[in-house]
C-alpha cells in the first residue's frame, strides 16, 4: 500500500514536531509549484525558517536541527485559498445556535437601519470543528464572509490563517459584502431597481449626512463604515446576470468602490469589459446550469473564457464543510480548457491578490510566509491527497474530528 | 447549493423539492390490492396508464469498440479490451473480437470504457432548472405520509440537468420525492433520454420504489406547525401506523377476494355479489412494498436511526433496498452488508445538520469493505451527478489512503452494478456483460481522473452523445 506508507511516515513526521513551533524545515527535490514569476521548478528544495520561505534553490543545505523532508519528487504549492465561506463562524448550518455569521433585519429594505458595519472578524472560532477537517485537504486559508442573506448589504468578512492561532484574521484583507440581482431581491424592496435606488440612497447618506433624516437607511457607525469603502475600499458583489455585472462595474467604480465579483455565472458575456476595468471574478466553475433566470448563460468554460480575455479568477464552491473541495474545481475547469497553471494560480496567488494578501502568501517565493502543501500527486487531480501541511513553517497535524471517527470504525471493521 | 438534500439557507425552497421513483410498465396490471377484475369490460387498453413509451431508437449497424481499458461493471478489467453493441444489446466482451459485417469499429486505444452511470438519488425534473416558485415540484409537504403520489407526475422532462447528466455518462437515474415526508411517495427510474414525456424516458420493467426519510427533516417539516411529527419517536410511530393500516387494507381485499370468488362458484342464485372495499392510493402503495412489488429507497443519516428502519422492515415484512445519504452507514457497515442494503452515499458531504455531523469521506470505501457490502456513490445534486465518477474516484483514494484494496474496476460498481441492484434493473443493465442493454460510456482516459470526460455516451446502443459533434449534443427546450 503505497499511500498508506506515505500517509503514516507523514503521520509520524507531523507528530514528530507537533511540538516544536516553527521549526526549520528544508524540503528536499520537490516538483515546486511557486505559482509565480519563476514558474514550475523540478527537483527543487524549500527551505524554511522562521515561519517564511528562507530559500528556494537545487541543493540546499540544511541548517542545523532543521527537519529535512525527502519529497521524492512529489509537488509541492502554497497553501490552497477555502472561497468564500463561514469557516470559524459555524457548525452545523441549519442549528442557528451554532451559526454566527448574520445579521438579521426583520423590517422591509426600505425602512432598514442598513448594517455595513457588521463585521464578522471578533466572532471567529478558531476552535471550530470544520478547521482542521478543512487543514488536512491543504487549505491554508479562507474568507470568512458575513452570510448574504438578509440584506443587500451583508456586512464585512476578513481572510482567516486556518493554523488554529486565536488572532487569525489578516491584515489588509477586510471586505464589504453586497448582493446584487435576484438572489438578493428579497432584501432590496423586490426588485433589482429598487437596488440600485436604495445603493444611492446609502451613498447620499454617507455623501451628505445631513440628508439622513427621518428613515435614513444608515446610522453613524454604518455611514463611518461605508465611507470608507466608497475611498477606494474593496468590495465583493454577489452577482451572477451579465446585465447586473456591466452596472455594478460601471456603479462601483462612479462610487469610489474597488470592485470584486463573486458569482458571474454569466461573466464571460462581458468579460472584455472585466478585463479592462480590471475587476477579478471570484466563481464556481461548476456552474453550468440555469438555475434561475440570472444564469441562463452560465457554461463550463466560464473560467477559460475569462482567462483567455485576461479577467484574473479566483474559484470558490461557497461550502464552509467542503472549503477543500476548491482544489476539485481547479481541475474540473482545466479539464475545461483553462491551463493548470491558471487553475492552480486561482486557488492559490490570485485569491490572496485579490484580498490584499499578495505580498505575503499565495506564492512559494522567497520572503513570503511558509504555507506549504507537499502532495500525494497532481495537486489538481481528484486521487491525490495532501500528505503533509505548514501553515506559517509549522507542522499541521494530519488529523480532524473525521479522520478519529475513520481510525474507530475502521478499527472495529477490521477487527471483524 | 442548491439541492444538497435540504440543507442550507434556500431550506424551505428544498423543502419543496422531492424526489421518487420509477414506475414500471406493468406496475398497475400486477397490482392485486387495487382495480377490481376489469368488470368493466372495455377492450384491453393499448397500455397500461404512465406505463413506458420509451424506444430505445434506430439502430444502426453493430458497433465495435476496441482496444480500450474495459471496466465491466462485474469487478472485472481488460485491458486492450473490445465491447461489440448489436441491436441495441451487448453482444459480447472480450479481446480481439471479431467485427461483424457492415460493422462501425470505434479505435478507443488509450481511452476507457465503462457501464453508463446510473445515480440512484436525483431529483431532476421534479426540482428543475430554473429553480423558480413555479417549479417547486418535488415535497407533497402536506401530509407526512403521502405514498399515493407519484413523483413521474412532477417531472418536467425539459429539465436542462438531464442533457448535462448525459454529459457526464448517466444513462439511467432514479428521481426520487424529497424528504419532507415520513414517507414520500413513488419514484421512477428513467433513461436518460430526450423526451417530451416522462413516459417517453421511463426504464422499461423497470420497479417502481417508495421514498421514506428519517431524521430531522420530517419532524422539522411538521414539527413546526405543532403537528405530528415532531419527534424521533413521532417519526416512527408515522411509520408504523402507515404500514399497521396497510396490513388492514391488504387483510380487507383478501377477504373481498375470497369472497368474490366463492360468489362466483356459488350456484345459489340468491347470493349477493361481495361490494370491493374503496381503492386508497396511500395503502395500496404500501401493501405493494410489503408485496415486494415496490422497492424502498430510506433517505436516513444516523446509523441508530437505520437500525430502527431496519427493524420496522422486518415488522411489517418489507426489505430496505438502499439507505440514501447514510453519512454513518461506516458505523453499521457490516450489518448492511449482512442484511443485503446498500448504502447510497455521498463522498465528502457534512456538517451541514446535526444528523450530517458524523460524515467521513472513507464511509463508501468502509461500506464497501465487508464481504457483500454494496456501496453506492449518489448524487442528490444537478452537478455531483455531472460528475459521479469523480465522486467515485475522491472515495476511492480515500480507501487506499487507509490500506484498503479498492481498484478502479471494483470502485466502478459503485456508480453502475450496485446502483442497478438498488434499483432492482440489474439484469438488464448496470454491467457490461452479454445480452444486457448497451448502456456504455467510452471516456478520454481513466474515468477515475478530475480530467475525465466522456467522449461517447450509448443507451440501448443508441448513441446519445458524442464530444466530437457539439451540434447533435441534446438540448432541452428551455436552453433554446
Amino acid at each position: 500500500m503505497k499511500y498508506f506508507s506515505i500517509a503514516a511516515s507523514a503521520a509520524a513526521a507531523c507528530l514528530a514536531f507537533s511540538t516544536a513551533s516553527a521549526q526549520d524545515v528544508l524540503i528536499k527535490g520537490a516538483r515546486v509549484h511557486t505559482v509565480g514569476a519563476a514558474g514550475t521548478l523540478e527537483n527543487a528544495d524549500v527551505l524554511v525558517q522562521g515561519g517564511r520561505i528562507a530559500d528556494i534553490g537545487t541543493v540546499l543545505a540544511a541548517p542545523a536541527g532543521a527537519t529535512v523532508i525527502e519529497a521524492k519528487g512529489r509537488e509541492l504549492t502554497p497553501g490552497i485559498f477555502g472561497g468564500l465561506t463561514q469557516l470559524g463562524l459555524e457548525e452545523l448550518s441549519l442549528e442557528p445556535s451554532t451559526v454566527d455569521s448574520e445579521l438579521e433585519l426583520t423590517a422591509p429594505a426600505w425602512q432598514h437601519n442598513w448594517r455595513p458595519e457588521f463585521d464578522i472578524t471578533p466572532a471567529f472560532n478558531p476552535r471550530s470543528s470544520l478547521i482542521p477537517v478543512a487543514r488536512v485537504e491543504g487549505v491554508t486559508w479562507a474568507m470568512s464572509t458575513p452570510s448574504r442573506n438578509h440584506s443587500l448589504i451583508a456586512g464585512q468578512g476578513a481572510a482567516f490563517t486556518l493554523d488554529g492561532r486565536f488572532d487569525a484574521a489578516l491584515e489588509g484583507s477586510k471586505t464589504l459584502f453586497v448582493n446584487w440581482g435576484s438572489d438578493a431581491i428579497e432584501g432590496s424592496g423586490g426588485s433589482r431597481a429598487a437596488q440600485y435606488m436604495l445603493f444611492d440612497q446609502a451613498i447620499r447618506e454617507v455623501r451628505e449626512p445631513n440628508t439622513a433624516g427621518e428613515g435614513a437607511l444608515l446610522l453613524p457607525e454604518g455611514r463611518a463604515a461605508l465611507k470608507g469603502y466608497l475611498a477606494g475600499g474593496r468590495v465583493v458583489f454577489e452577482v451572477e446576470r451579465a446585465a447586473d455585472i456591466r452596472q455594478v462595474i460601471r456603479y462601483a467604480k462612479l462610487n469610489g468602490m474597488k470592485p470584486v465579483i463573486s458569482g458571474g455565472d454569466e461573466a464571460w458575456i462581458v468579460a472584455q469589459e472585466l478585463a479592462a476595468a480590471d475587476v477579478p471574478v471570484i466563481l464556481n466553475p461548476l456552474n453550468n446550469l440555469p438555475n434561475d433566470f440570472d444564469r441562463l448563460g452560465a457554461r463550463l468554460d466560464n473560467a477559460k473564457l475569462l482567462n483567455d480575455a485576461g479577467v484574473r479568477i479566483a474559484f470558490d464552491y461557497e461550502t464552509s464543510h467542503q472549503a477543500g473541495k476548491n482544489r476539485q474545481l481547479a481541475g474540473n475547469a482545466a479539464a475545461h480548457g483553462l491551463p493548470r497553471e491558471a487553475a492552480l494560480a486561482a486557488i492559490t496567488a490570485v485569491p490572496a491578490e485579490i484580498f490584499g494578501l499578495g505580498a505575503e502568501r499565495g506564492r512559494i517565493e522567497k520572503g513570503k510566509v511558509a504555507d506549504l502543501v507537499l502532495w500525494s500527486g497532481d495537486p489538481l487531480e481528484v486521487t491525490t491527497l495532501a500528505d503533509l501541511v505548514w501553515i506559517a513553517g509549522n507542522p499541521v497535524e494530519m488529523r480532524s474530528r473525521q479522520t478519529e471517527l475513520r481510525d474507530r470504525y475502521l478499527d472495529r471493521l477490521r477487527a471483524k | 447549493m442548491q439541492l444538497r438534500d435540504l440543507a442550507s439557507q434556500s431550506l424551505w425552497t428544498l423543502l419543496l423539492a422531492v424526489t421518487c421513483t420509477a414506475v414500471i410498465t406493468a406496475c398497475a396490471a400486477q397490482t392485486q390490492a387495487p382495480a377490481e377484475p376489469a368488470a368493466v369490460a372495455s377492450p384491453a387498453p393499448a397500455r397500461e396508464p404512465f406505463s413506458s413509451t420509451y424506444d430505445a431508437g434506430d439502430q444502426g449497424p453493430p458497433v465495435l469498440i476496441r482496444n480500450a481499458t474495459v471496466l465491466t461493471g462485474t469487478g472485472a478489467r481488460i485491458d486492450d479490451g473490445d465491447v461489440l453493441i448489436v441491436n441495441g444489446r451487448i453482444e459480447a466482451v472480450g479481446q480481439s473480437l471479431d467485427a461483424p459485417t457492415g460493422a462501425q469499429v470505434i479505435e478507443a486505444g488509450g481511452r476507457w470504457v465503462t457501464p453508463g452511470l446510473i445515480d440512484v438519488h436525483s431529483h431532476m425534473g421534479s426540482s428543475p432548472s430554473p429553480g423558480v416558485l413555479a417549479h417547486s415540484d418535488g415535497n407533497e409537504s402536506t401530509d407526512p405520509v403521502t405514498p399515493n403520489v407519484w413523483v413521474e407526475h412532477s417531472v418536467w422532462p425539459q429539465d436542462p440537468g438531464f442533457e448535462a447528466a448525459l454529459q457526464g455518462g448517466i444513462t439511467s437515474l432514479q428521481i426520487l420525492p424529497g424528504s419532507a415526508n415520513l414517507i414520500g411517495g413513488r419514484s421512477v427510474t428513467l433513461k436518460n433520454v430526450p423526451a417530451t414525456t416522462v413516459q417517453a424516458m421511463k426504464f422499461p420493467g423497470a420497479p417502481q420504489s417508495l421514498k421514506m426519510a428519517c431524521g430531522e427533516n420530517p419532524k422539522r417539516v411538521y414539527g413546526r406547525h405543532d403537528r405530528a411529527p415532531k419527534t424521533r419517536m413521532g417519526n416512527v410511530a408515522g411509520y408504523r401506523q402507515a404500514f399497521a393500516d396497510a396490513k388492514d387494507y391488504v387483510a380487507k381485499w383478501d377477504k373481498y377476494r375470497a369472497e368474490l370468488a366463492k360468489f362466483e362458484k356459488d350456484t345459489d342464485k340468491d347470493a349477493i355479489r361481495p361490494i370491493p372495499p374503496k381503492r386508497d392510493l396511500k395503502l395500496e402503495t404500501l401493501a405493494e412494498v410489503m408485496q415486494g412489488k415496490i422497492l424502498v429507497q430510506n433517505h436516513c443519516y444516523r446509523a441508530d436511526e437505520m437500525a430502527n428502519m431496519l427493524d420496522i422492515a422486518q415488522e411489517f415484512g418489507y426489505k430496505i433496498s438502499a439507505f440514501h445519504h447514510g453519512v454513518e452507514a461506516y458505523k453499521l457497515a457490516d450489518r448492511l452488508a449482512k442484511e443485503g442494503v446498500c448504502g447510497a452515499l455521498w463522498t465528502d458531504w457534512w456538517g451541514f445538520k446535526m444528523e450530517a455531523y458524523d460524515g467521513i469521506q472513507e464511509n463508501i470505501a468502509l461500506v464497501d469493505y465487508p464481504k457483500g457490502g454494496c456501496a453506492i456513490v449518489h448524487s442528490d445534486s444537478e452537478e455531483g451527478i455531472q460528475r459521479l465518477n469523480q465522486e467515485a474516484a475522491k472515495a476511492m483514494a480515500r480507501g487506499v489512503r487507509v490500506g484498503l484494496d479498492i481498484s478502479p474496476e471494483r470502485a466502478i460498481r459503485w456508480v453502475t452494478s450496485n446502483p442497478a441492484h438498488a434499483l432492482g434493473i440489474d439484469a438488464q443493465t448496470g454491467s457490461l456483460e452479454a445480452g444486457k442493454m448497451a448502456d456504455v460510456v467510452i471516456w478520454n482516459g481513466t474515468p477515475f481522473s478530475v480530467y475525465a470526460l466522456a467522449d461517447q455516451v450509448f443507451i440501448d446502443g443508441v448513441l446519445r452523445f458524442d464530444r466530437s459533434k457539439p451540434a447533435t449534443t441534446p438540448r432541452s427546450d428551455f436552453s433554446l
